[in-house]
C-alpha cells in the first residue's frame, strides 16, 4: 500500500506539471486554433534560458525572473507575431507543420549553442523527505504540486472571476461577437500567448530539476501534454487540468504495474479509447462536426 | 501546370527522368545513398499525399507504415525470401493495418484524427522496440540482402539506386492513374465536401478507409525498399519524427499537388545534405527555411507556382477581354 501511495503522490506531481503545459496548449487552441507541436520544446527552452542567465553570473532568483520574462518575450510575443499571426488565416494544418519545424529549430539551437549533454538544474524546493500519515513523501513532489496548484487556481480565478478573464473567454468562444461588444480580441489573443509562455516557463522550472535539462527532453513532455489536453477535453481548461493529473498518475502506475517496456503504451491506448468513445474529452463539450 | 504548352511539359518531364538516370552514374556511394533515400521517401510521401492531400484525412502515422514495410522486408529477406515477395507482403500488411486505422477516421476528423494516428505511431514504435523475438528489439536486424533481378546483383549502390528509381516510377504511374480514375475524384470529393459527396451517392465510408489503406500501403512499399537500402534497421528511424517529417514533406511540397511529394522529399532529404557545410547549423537553417516557406506560402512550393500561373491566366484573360471590348467599341 505504501508503494501505491508513493506512486500516487509522484504521479500527481508529474501530472500537475503536465496539467500546466496542457492548459497552455488548450488556451492557444481555443483563442487562435494553434496546435502547438513545439509545446514540449517550449518547456525545454526556459530552463536553458535560466541556466544561461546563471552562467552569466546572475543569482538563481534573478535567473528565474529573467528566464520567465525572456520566455514570455520569445515563446509568447515573438512566437505569436512572427509565426502565428501570418499563418492563422490559412487554417490549422500549415501552422501545425510550422510549429513542428519550430520544434526542430529550438532543439537544434539548444544543442548547438548550449550543449548536447544533460545539464543539472537547481531545484526551487529543498530536497529531502517529510512524513505524511506515516509515509515519507519527497518535498520536491509536494513543492511541485503546491506551485502547480497555485498556478492553476490563479489562472482559473483570472479566467472566471475577472473582467479580463471574461473578455478572454469571449474572444475565444466567438471572436466576431466579442469584437462587436468591444472586446479587444487581438490583445486577448496576445494575452493567452503570454500566459502560455508563463505556464511553460513555470513547468520548466518545476520539471527540469527532476529530469535534468536536455535539448530533447521536450519530446516526451510535449506528447504527454497533448494526451492530457485531449483526454481531458481539448476545449476546456479544467479538462486539461484533470487530463494532466490523470495521465501523470496513469503513467506512474503503468511504470510500476505494467511492464516498463510498454509503459508508454498505456496513455496512448487510453487516448485512442477516449477519442473513439468520447471525442470531446472526459470534461469537454462537443464541438460541431462537418460530418 | 496547365500554363505551359504540352510539348514543353513532356520535354521537361523527359529531361528530368533522363537526368535522374544519367547524372548519378558518376556519383559516389554517399550521393547515391541520399538519392535512393529521396526516391524511397518520395514513395512514402506520395502515399501520405493521397491520404492527406487528396482525401483530406490527416495522418501522423505514415512513418509507422514505413516501419511495418521495412520490418516485413527485413524479416523475410533475411530468411531467404526474394524482395518482390516481401514487397507484396509489406503492401498487404500495411494496407490491412491502414484499413483498420481508417476506422477512427469515420468517427472523428481533423485534429482528433491526427492524435489517434499519432498514438498509433507511438504504439507501433513500441512494438518494433519491444518484440525482440520478431524485430530484434533495439539491436535491430542487420545484413539485410539486396535483391537479384534477372540474374543481376543490385548489391552495389548504383544498381540499387535504379531499383529505387524504378519503383518510384511504377508507383508514380499508378498514383497518376489513380487520381484520374473515379476513385481519385471520389477522394477529392471527400476532401472538399464530405456531406455533398455522400449525397451524390459516394460511399464516403468505403472511400475514407480506402484512402487510408492505399496511402499506408505506399508507406509499406517505401519501407520494403528502405530496409535493403540501409541493409540494417532498428526501431529508431521509425519513431514519431519520421511521421512528422513525412507530413512536413507533403505540406512543404504542396499537399494535393501531384508533384508535391517529390519536391517535399527533395527538400527534406537533400536540403539538409546541401547545408552540411554549415555543420551544426544545418538543421536549424532547415527549420527556419520550412517556417519561412510556410509563412510565405502555406500551400507549399507548388502553391506558389499555382498562384503565379493563376495570376498569369487572369491577366491574359483580362487582356483578351480588354481587346474584345475595345473592338466592340470601335465597331459601334
Amino acid at each position: 500500500m505504501s508503494n501505491l501511495f508513493d506512486l500516487l503522490v509522484a504521479g500527481l506531481a508529474t501530472g500537475a506539471i503536465y496539467a500546466l503545459v496542457a492548459v497552455g496548449f488548450t488556451l492557444l487552441w481555443q483563442t487562435s486554433q494553434t496546435i502547438n507541436f513545439a509545446q514540449g520544446e517550449f518547456v525545454m527552452l526556459p530552463a536553458f534560458l535560466m541556466l544561461a542567465a546563471m552562467h552569466a553570473g546572475a543569482p538563481f532568483w534573478l535567473a528565474i525572473i529573467l528566464g520567465i520574462l525572456l520566455s514570455m518575450l520569445l515563446l509568447g510575443l515573438a512566437f505569436k507575431m512572427l509565426l502565428v499571426d501570418p499563418m492563422m488565416r490559412h487554417g490549422v494544418l500549415p501552422l501545425a507543420i510550422a510549429t513542428m519545424a519550430l520544434a526542430i529549430g529550438l532543439k537544434e539551437a539548444v544543442k548547438q549553442f548550449f550543449s548536447a549533454e544533460a545539464s543539472p538544474f537547481p531545484s526551487i524546493v529543498p530536497t529531502g523527505d517529510i512524513s505524511i500519515l506515516g509515509h515519507a513523501v519527497s518535498l520536491q513532489s509536494i513543492g511541485v504540486l503546491a506551485v502547480a496548484i497555485v498556478a492553476v487556481f490563479g489562472l482559473t480565478a483570472l479566467l472566471n472571476r475577472t473582467s479580463l478573464g471574461h473578455q478572454m473567454q469571449a474572444a475565444a468562444q466567438n471572436p466576431t461577437v466579442a469584437r462587436i461588444i468591444g472586446v479587444p480580441v487581438e490583445r486577448m489573443i496576445l494575452l493567452t500567448f503570454l500566459i502560455n509562455a508563463f505556464l511553460v516557463a513555470l513547468a520548466s522550472l518545476l520539471i527540469t530539476p527532476i529530469y535534468l535539462a536536455k535539448f530533447s527532453s521536450g519530446e516526451v513532455l510535449g506528447q504527454a501534454a497533448f494526451i492530457a489536453a485531449i483526454v481531458g477535453g481539448f476545449n476546456q481548461v479544467r479538462g486539461a487540468i484533470a487530463g494532466g493529473l490523470l495521465i501523470g498518475v496513469l503513467d506512474n502506475l503503468a511504470a510500476a504495474y505494467v511492464s516498463t517496456q510498454y509503459r508508454a503504451a498505456v496513455p496512448m491506448i487510453f487516448l485512442i479509447a477516449v477519442i473513439l468513445f468520447r471525442p470531446q474529452g472526459l470534461l469537454g463539450r462537443a464541438e460541431e462536426r462537418t460530418v | 501546370m496547365s500554363g505551359f504548352a504540352k510539348p514543353l511539359k513532356i520535354a521537361l518531364g523527359l529531361a528530368v527522368i533522363a537526368g535522374l538516370i544519367v547524372i548519378p552514374m558518376n556519383f559516389n556511394r554517399y550521393g547515391l545513398f541520399i538519392l535512393s533515400q529521396w526516391a524511397v521517401m518520395s514513395i512514402a510521401a506520395m502515399g501520405l499525399n493521397l491520404t492527406l492531400g487528396y482525401a483530406g484525412q490527416v495522418s501522423l502515422a505514415q512513418g509507422a507504415f514505413v516501419g511495418i514495410g521495412a520490418y516485413a522486408a527485413a524479416i523475410m529477406t533475411t530468411h531467404g525470401w526474394p524482395l518482390p515477395a516481401a514487397i507484396v507482403v509489406a503492401i498487404a500488411l500495411s494496407f490491412a493495418v491502414g484499413w483498420v486505422l481508417g476506422y477512427p477516421a469515420l468517427r472523428v476528423q481533423h485534429h482528433y484524427l491526427a492524435f489517434v494516428t499519432l498514438a498509433f505511431s507511438t504504439l507501433a514504435f513500441l512494438v518494433f522496440r519491444n518484440e525482440s523475438w520478431l524485430t530484434g528489439g533495439i539491436y535491430g536486424i542487420s545484413n539485410i540482402p539486396r535483391p537479384h533481378f534477372f540474374g543481376i546483383a543490385t548489391s552495389k549502390p548504383l544498381p540499387f539506386y535504379y531499383v529505387c528509381l524504378g519503383s518510384l516510377a511504377i508507383v508514380s504511374v499508378a498514383v497518376w492513374w489513380l487520381i484520374r480514375s473515379p476513385w481519385g475524384r471520389a477522394f477529392m470529393a471527400l476532401r472538399e465536401n464530405p456531406l455533398r459527396a455522400q449525397s451524390l451517392g459516394i460511399d464516403t465510408r468505403r472511400y475514407t478507409l480506402m484512402a487510408f489503406a492505399i496511402g499506408s500501403a505506399l508507406g509499406g512499399v517505401a519501407g520494403a525498399l528502405y530496409a535493403p537500402l540501409t541493409q540494417y534497421i532498428d526501431p529508431v528511424p521509425f519513431n514519431l519524427s519520421l511521421s512528422l517529417d513525412l507530413l512536413m514533406m507533403v505540406i512543404v511540397g504542396g499537399a494535393g499537388f501531384y508533384f508535391g511529394p517529390f519536391l517535399g522529399a527533395m527538400i527534406a532529404v537533400l536540403l539538409p545534405e546541401w547545408l552540411r557545410f554549415t555543420e551544426g547549423y544545418y538543421l536549424m537553417i532547415y527549420a527556419v527555411a520550412v517556417m519561412g516557406l510556410l509563412i510565405w506560402s502555406p500551400t507549399g512550393i507548388l502553391g506558389i507556382l499555382d498562384r503565379y500561373l493563376a495570376e498569369r491566366r487572369t491577366k491574359a484573360a483580362s487582356a483578351l477581354r480588354a481587346v474584345a471590348k475595345s473592338r466592340l467599341e470601335t465597331v459601334q
